[in-house]
């Protein structure tokens, strides 16, 4: 069984507000790393066997009309093993 | 005069959307997400709410619901559509209208008496108002950051599409203040504040949100 997963991030130049919020509450906490924080979806699907090069399509196909919306968003498949 | 409302589940203002319908003289027809119908409607309305519990992204999983299958086919050949707050959403994830619906810039829900400002009254949903017109209507929603990139902007803004637009200082990070949009033939409108809660003075903050319900009246008598 494999894993492929698929990151949705939103575009660099939208807006996170929730991004924003992590980034200023890490500091409250003394956490004091952080430039900036962005933050996005994973979606994590099993299938059987090693994806094919077709499924592999598919999945890219789903992640543009389902997973993420291109307006706003990017996102990255890759498969885990 | 026909005007279906759409009811998916979550929806919470398709009884107000149908009775604003009704007010404003016309025959409201309910819809269910469901239906492969569209029961010989004139026009569409999406009411707000939370369709299909907001999952995924607002408005993502509603787009492929059966019955707007129907809706975005008859809207292409130039059926008034008119998607409010979640509706909007909905119609910008449908690709009816560009851009998208993001969380409110300072992340609070917002719940309040909107002043907005009508700045196109040339389409089938705005043609009661006074060209600049501004009314008082509620906006409540927790996604209403309009975004879209800076070339859709100036299209929107180059052909008139913005309809309207908020006044004063801007309640949710949208960009150009814009409360509602319309698509290049002007049939379909997506509005983020809650014109159907003020059809009436004692109910809402106004009633002036009525303008909206009898201007597709008038559309469509004409």
């Amino acid at each position: 069984m494999a894993k492929i997963v698929v990151d949705v991030m939103l575009k660099p130049e939208i807006l996170d507000p929730q991004g924003n919020a992590v980034a200023s509450a890490l500091p409250r906490l003394g956490f004091s790393f952080a430039n900036s924080v962005r933050q996005g979806k994973r979606f994590e699907i099993d299938i059987d066997g090693e994806p094919t090069a077709a499924q592999l399509a598919e999945v890219e196909k789903a992640a543009e009309v389902l997973l993420s919306n291109p307006v706003i968003e990017n996102y990255v498949v890759r498969v885990e093993k | 005069m026909r005007v279906g409302v759409i009811t998916f589940p979550g929806t919470l203002d398709d009884r107000d959307a149908a009775r604003a319908v009704v007010v404003g003289g016309a025959e409201a027809v309910s819809l269910w997400h469901g239906d492969a119908d569209l029961k010989n409607v004139d026009a569409v309305i999406l009411p707000g709410g939370f369709s299909y519990g907001d999952y995924l992204r607002c408005g993502a999983i509603s787009r492929f619901a059966p019955v707007m299958q129907l809706v975005i086919d008859a809207a292409n050949k130039g059926m008034p559509v008119l998607g409010i707050c979640n509706g909007f959403q909905v119609l910008c994830e449908s690709h009816l209208l560009p851009g998208a619906l993001t969380r409110n810039s300072d992340l609070h829900f917002l719940c309040r008496d909107q002043e907005i400002e009508i700045v196109n009254n040339q389409t089938p949903w705005t043609s009661s108002f006074k060209q600049g017109e501004q009314i008082v209507i509620p906006l409540k929603n927790g996604e209403g950051s309009f975004q879209c990139d800076d070339q859709t902007l100036a299209m929107l803004e180059g052909e008139g599409r913005v309809i309207a637009r908020y006044v004063g200082e801007n309640p949710n990070g949208s960009r150009n203040l814009i409360a509602g949009i319309t698509n290049a033939k002007g049939n379909v409108v997506g509005l983020m504040p809650h014109p159907e809660h003020a059809i009436n003075e004692q109910t809402g903050p106004s009633a002036q949100g009525l303008g909206f319900f009898t201007s597709i009246l008038n559309a469509m008598v004409k």
